[in-house]
């Protein structure tokens, strides 16, 4: 909760402090030349964008329209208002990170914990596994749009669906989001698949070596109950690890985006940097952070389900 | 004839070569015998224990045969033996209270270890808590996690489950090392019981506690640097040992009402010798107040009375 | 057992993962010291006029030239000193704010280690490259240092984790308990017991940041808030993307910065699993 509070003023602050001021950038914009224009003008958009009234105040609004779910009105994309546009952005976000983050984080768990059986696989595994992991987000994204998607022609590489199309429900439309789709959730996929096959590769060795490993082999346990055990085990701090790696996971998604021009916030965000669109770029952080926050929160209540424990308290003997 | 060991040789890679920690283990173990297994640390009695059971890297087979009811144990094939592990030999180690699977409630891992071995666990069940309560634990403990058992509590737990199908063969590997003395009472006469209600049929019980052997065991093996030294009935190794080190080794263990004053506390001068390419020949020969030339060579363990085994030179066989 | 320096050498040499990883790291390293004497090109000057040329095939351009007639190779080379520069000073400070916050926090615990570890959460679970984003992009002139100096200040928490879980097992250790029987102040004490065990994890610390710093600012330069002047190889890329290098199949301009900084990165990761093996007996395989 106190993570929330902060960031959220950090999140205010920021933009504050930097220099450019909004309604200069929007008056330039208007570009209207006569001077009592000018002036009403500026005092129109002032009061548009609340800042006729003292920073304190103006901070005190900000949460009090937070918690009406107003995040202002968007400089560059005036009149539309933030919240609007990011929550259109975010449906493309939701669909690309959750499957993602997911899916690598299984796929690569299961790959990794598999490879730690074979050393032929694992020969294999660790190189390619180190590579992905190095890989940076958007240098992998290059790559596949351009091998996938120039080269071979076998998808495109900008937008989230066809220029000739509206959004619409038809399996056509939801073929083409697909479609489009695909390149950017493989980027982000392949890189934690890279990074979480190593790691769990790397835990579950500790947890065969483990005392319990040991006394099972010693009672005759066939390998696979020993590795049953050994890969749950393994998952605890290969959760915990998730829950760190959502900043990173959620700057590579970041420059995905970037590449392929998919329509998400971080998209959002760069456009609203460049614009220097105070009001968006606040929105898009708050978002971002919150769906860090509450992606954490979740992690950690799996976490304590899954992992006795923490639940039965410290009230047992350190052996 | 319960267990026999034949010339069982097992050393230890290293980086820097092999530590022959067993060499040359040749003992008998008769049915109902529970023999202690003594020695300083590094003697390589945890070494003997593993090499029954778990034989795996980096411990590596030599040499020697052993035979369990008759039948060949096949120690160095790590899948074969599996049709032996928990059966017919188990093992309570000396990480016991590590031994746990500690995301996993108790019954339930017991379930599962049990199904993995083809017992169902309907038909074990009441058995199970039956000797529960033989060792003092709560039928609770099923449902409980490893971590809200004390340490004790949790060893104990781990002598049930190690002979809860009647293994020929139980060895305990230090099992009382970490725990204090009237708990280790209590937990050398569960060790007892489970003999005498046949829920195990033979016993090695490892030691460096000759205290506690005095209490349990029938019959004690002493081992110094990797080799037998001398294995008679308890009676015999406390009363009238015939080794030099196990003379030594009685005469430097204090005696209750003795006090310094009348009768001083010695030591064995010197430490036993490294295993990565030791002496030639008697290892206890560098610390032998009985030393003379013969001794580089190999003593047999040879019989020298009836169910008394010693090798040393000086300690003539019965056929001498 | 002390550990003689001769037997960590010993080990060192003839761990393969430690070779590959350091020679892939000492290439790249030189490239970007002597590289750019090979060239008298400056990496953003357009040199060229006429068409663009295609690599391997011009002696002038060995990497070929971008879109706009710039000498990919010494843009190449030039990048690769960023880079490094980049690694090592965030790299370097972020270790060393780790060091500070996570030492103190292991070594002090109680209250200091509370409020240091709410602290380190904080700025983890924030995804501090978008508060970078965000500041960078305000900032009219960026040189390569503040770049740095951003990065280090960002990620510095991974680096206290890992220091103060250190620091606490060497803690205490035996020989630490005796020293402070015997009345050593604190300051010997860390000097003498602690601070030696912790030199190869530290060395291990760096490494990691090295490879996350040049992550981070090749992520920064793509999106166009890195430096603002002079070249990296994120910003080769940034120019490349930008600049239709993908529909014009341009694959020298965006296939080298990207495969060598992955090379890099990789091999430090490599060289760190490596490393640990030879610090670790434990670890090392038969």
């Amino acid at each position: 909760m106190l993570t929330f509070f902060i960031a959220v003023t950090i999140d205010w602050l920021i933009p504050r402090f930097m220099p450019g001021d909004p309604v200069q950038s929007m008056l330039g914009r208007v570009r209207v030349a006569h001077p009592e224009s000018v002036e009403a003008m500026r005092g129109f958009f002032t009061n548009a964008f609340g800042l006729d009234v003292p920073v304190w105040q103006q901070y005190l609004n900000f949460w009090a329209a937070l918690f009406r779910g107003d995040l202002g009105i968007s400089v560059y994309r005036f009149p539309q208002r933030v919240t609007e546009i990011l929550l259109t952005a975010v449906p493309y976000d939701v669909a690309l990170l959750v499957p993602a983050i997911l899916l690598s984080w299984w796929a690569g768990n299961k790959f990794g914990a598999y490879a730690a059986r074979r050393r032929l696989l694992d020969n294999t595994l660790l190189p390619l596994g180190y590579t992905l992991t190095a890989t940076p987000y958007m240098w992998l994204a290059i790559l596949l749009a351009w091998g996938l998607g120039i080269k071979l022609d076998l998808f495109p590489i900008a937008g989230a669906y066809a220029y000739d199309m509206a959004p619409h429900w038809s399996l056509r439309f939801i073929g083409s989001v697909l479609h489009h789709w695909f390149l950017t959730f493989a980027s982000l996929f392949l890189v934690g698949f890279g990074g979480w096959a190593i790691g769990m590769r790397n835990t579950i060795i500790y947890e065969l070596e483990a005392d319990y490993s040991h006394y099972l082999e010693a009672l005759g346990a066939p390998q696979k109950l020993v590795r049953k055990y050994a890969f749950r085990n393994a998952l605890l701090p290969q959760l915990s690890g998730l829950a760190l790696q959502l900043g990173v996971i959620v700057a590579g998604a970041l420059v995905t985006e970037v590449v392929f021009s998919y329509p998400g916030i971080g998209y959002q965000l760069l456009a609203a940097i460049q614009n220097q669109d105070y009001f968006l770029i606040q929105g898009c952080f708050l978002f971002i952070i919150m769906g860090v926050l509450m992606a954490n929160f979740i992690i950690d209540i799996v976490f304590v389900i899954v992992d006795p424990r923490t639940r039965r308290g410290m009230t047992g003997e350190t052996a | 004839m319960s267990l026999q060991v034949d010339n069982l040789r097992v050393y230890y890679q290293t980086l820097k070569g092999d530590v022959r920690a067993l060499d040359g283990a040749t003992f008998d173990i008769a049915d109902g015998e529970i023999m202690g297994l003594a020695g300083e640390s590094g003697c390589g009695k945890t070494t003997l224990a593993h090499s029954l059971i778990r034989l795996t890297a980096p411990l590596r087979y030599v040499e020697g045969s052993v035979k369990l009811d008759g039948e060949e144990l096949p120690i160095a094939d790590m899948e074969k033996m599996d049709a032996f592990r928990f059966r017919k030999i188990s093992i309570v180690p000396q990480y016991a209270m590590n031994a746990l699977n500690p995301t996993r409630k108790i019954g339930k891992m017991t379930a599962e270890l049990l199904a993995s071995k083809g017992a169902r666990i309907r038909e074990i069940e009441p058995e199970l808590r039956r000797r529960l309560d033989l060792v003092e634990l709560t039928q609770d403990v099923l449902g409980m996690y490893p971590i809200e058992l004390s340490g004790g509590m949790k060893q104990r737990m781990v002598m049930v489950l190690s002979t809860l199908l009647d293994p020929s063969l139980l060895m305990a590997d230090e099992i009382t090392s970490a725990l204090d003395v009237s708990t280790q009472k209590a937990v050398a006469e569960m060790l007892v019981q489970f003999r005498d209600r046949h829920f195990v049929k033979s016993m090695i019980v490892i030691t460096h506690d000759i205290s506690i052997l005095y209490q349990v065991a029938d019959t004690i093996l002493i081992m110094y640097a990797g080799q037998l030294a001398e294995k008679a009935s308890t009676k015999t190794i406390i009363g009238s040992p015939r080794h030099p080190y196990t003379k030594l080794l009685i005469s430097s263990l204090p005696q209750v009402g003795v006090k310094v004053a009348e009768k001083r506390l010695h030591g064995i001068p010197g430490t036993p010798p490294q295993l990565l390419d030791p002496p030639a020949g008697c290892r206890f020969r560098a610390r032998c107040p009985l030393v003379f030339e013969k001794c580089v060579e190999v003593p047999p363990f040879i019989e020298v009375d009836k169910d008394h085994m010693v090798a040393c030179w000086k300690v003539p066989g019965k056929n001498a | 057992m002390k550990k003689t320096k001769n037997e960590f050498l010993y080990f060192a040499f003839r761990n393969n993962k430690l070779r590959i990883g350091v020679s892939i790291v000492l290439f790249f390293l030189v490239l970007a010291i002597i590289g750019p004497f090979f060239t008298e090109n400056e990496p953003l000057d357009f040199v060229h006029r006429g068409a663009p040329v295609r690599p391997f095939t011009s002696r002038e351009y060995l990497l070929g030239t971008t879109v706009f007639g710039q000498d990919v190779y010494s843009q190449l080379v030039y990048g690769l000193r960023a880079t490094f520069i980049v690694g090592a000073v965030g790299g370097g400070l972020a270790t060393l704010i780790g060091v500070i916050v996570g030492f103190t926090a292991g070594y002090r615990g109680g209250e200091a280690d509370e409020a240091l570890n709410m602290l380190t959460n904080i700025v983890l679970v924030i995804p501090t490259l978008a508060v970078l984003l965000i500041i960078s992009a305000y900032l009219e002139v960026r040189g390569i240092l503040l770049e740095s100096v951003f990065i280090g200040c960002a990620a510095w928490p991974w680096a206290a984790r890992a220091i103060r879980a250190q620091t606490f097992s060497l803690r205490s250790r035996d020989s630490v308990d005796l020293a402070k029987l015997s009345g050593k102040s604190s300051a010997k004490i860390i000097f003498t017991e602690i601070a030696p065990n912790m030199m190869s994890y530290l060395l291990l610390v760096f490494i990691l940041q090295f490879g996350g710093a040049t992550l981070n600012a090749a992520t920064l330069d793509f999106i166009g808030v890195g430096p603002t002047e002079g070249i990296s190889l994120g910003l080769m890329m940034n120019h490349a993307v930008s600049h239709s290098a993908l529909l014009l199949d341009f694959w020298w301009w965006f296939i080298p910065p990207g495969l060598a900084i992955t090379a890099i990165v990789g091999a430090l990761y490599v060289t760190n699993v490596g490393l640990d093996e030879v610090f670790n007996p434990k670890l090392r395989e038969m």
